[in-house]
């Protein structure tokens, strides 16, 4: 039987070959067949995920919600000190300091990424902006959502941090922070499907002691993680809890 | 807390939910909500803090080893009507996610506004507590919050 891998679409471009060797070496510790499927759209890949296509899956803190609730996937590990933040950016020439200068009719440029958008918009509510009143238009990637910024189309846009870091130096020398989440309990989470159940202790025990070779250390160094760490139900359902307060 | 805080402070008696009271320190100065932050907490069913993280030590001023333990109407303003918390605890006990704002109390007396989300914990169908995650909210909400709860407290208070 050939189980299916799918990786949430914010990964940075960079990483997308340490995904492949992830899965090529994730085959030869667990000794199975894996194949690995990639998606430009959290849309299409959503479907996908309803559609039970997937057993394994590198997803985001929105996505968990779905896939341990309705799902009944089970998160079995987190990449070490890698929580998920979002930038608020401007363009470096804006006249905007601080989120209160924004004013109704603020132009977003943001992408589908869900987690991003939520707390983006979250960090907007005390300049009393939400989507009713203001201009949010959806870009393609991060890169796209920049190039809009620094056109001067929009107004701010959304970033996941480590997306936003990993932009070429001349783009974000050209914009300005304003504001970056400060959560660090919210991060991407590896989850086993019910197919794929009775491997979960061979692949927590696998991905667990992934750099102590070099093999995996190198796997790891393609992926941008410097290893995993373990994750309980409880913990994850401590973080599906306060992603799900932040969903009005 | 500064020399003007404790010349400026009053002593103000607060009664909660429970029928117990304490004397609160009360200074009249605001601690503004930090921007990107979220101040996350835990409670058992009876609300007593079993989880604060860092944002909820920093602004409540109180140390993790104080929260974790007590009830978390600790940090209950004596500007917040009974009828506020009253709406929390019918919403939640009812298995809904509550949202609200609120003018918390800071252990040295100043106090912080918050909009606040309380869901439910359930866990193979049981209800194990609750969790709050507070954020920023506008200054225009918190106007409108003010003028409100002053009018319910009022009303309140002649009861």
């Amino acid at each position: 039987m050939t189980y299916n891998l799918t990786v949430s679409p914010d990964f940075a471009p960079d990483h997308i070959s340490g995904w492949y060797f992830f899965n090529t070496w994730l085959q030869r510790s667990l000794d199975m067949a894996i194949h690995l499927e990639l998606y430009d759209s959290f849309e299409a890949q959503r479907e996908a995920m309803r559609a039970g296509t997937f057993d394994l899956i590198y997803a985001n803190p929105y996505d968990a919600s779905m896939l341990v609730r309705e799902l009944g996937f089970q998160a079995v590990a987190r990449p070490a000190s890698q929580a998920d933040e979002t930038v608020i950016a401007v363009n470096a020439a804006s006249a905007y300091q601080t989120v209160e200068d924004l004013k109704p009719g603020c132009r977003i440029a943001t992408t589908d990424d869900p987690d991003v958008h939520t707390i983006g918009m979250i960090m907007l509510e005390s300049a009393d902006l939400d989507s009713g009143n203001t201009a949010i238009k959806q870009h393609s990637s991060y890169v796209v959502g920049a190039k809009s910024l620094l056109n001067d189309d929009a107004d701010v846009g959304f970033f996941l941090k480590a997306a936003y870091d990993q932009l070429s130096a001349l783009i974000r020398s050209r914009m300005r922070v304003l504001v970056r989440s400060e959560i660090g309990v919210v991060h991407h989470s590896l989850l086993v499907g019910p197919r794929m159940a009775a491997c979960i202790p061979a692949i927590q025990t696998a991905l667990l002691t992934m750099q102590d070779n070099e093999k995996g250390r190198r796997v790891l160094d393609s992926m941008g993680v410097s290893s995993w760490e373990p994750m309980n139900s409880e913990q994850t359902e401590f973080m599906i809890d306060l992603i799900d307060t932040l969903i009005d | 807390m500064s020399e003007q805080d404790i010349e400026e402070m009053a002593h103000v008696a607060i009664s909660y939910f429970d029928g117990t009271q304490r004397t609160a320190a009360l200074v009249d100065r605001e601690v503004p909500y930090p921007d990107g932050k979220l101040i996350v907490s835990r409670t058992d069913p009876q609300g007593i803090i079993t989880h604060a993280n860092q944002a909820f030590i920093d602004m409540s001023g109180y140390s993790e080893a104080e929260l974790i333990g007590a009830k978390h109407c600790i940090l209950r303003h004596p500007d917040m009507p009974a009828a506020a918390f009253q709406d929390l605890w019918d919403t939640i006990g009812q298995g809904n996610k509550w949202h609200g704002y609120v003018k918390n109390l800071r252990k040295d007396g100043a106090y912080y506004w918050v909009k606040a989300t309380v869901i439910p914990n359930i866990r193979n169908s049981r209800l194990v507590g609750y969790t709050s995650v507070r954020r920023k909210p506008s200054r225009r909400k918190i106007e409108e919050s003010e003028a409100l709860y002053q009018t319910l407290l009022a009303a309140e208070c002649k009861a």
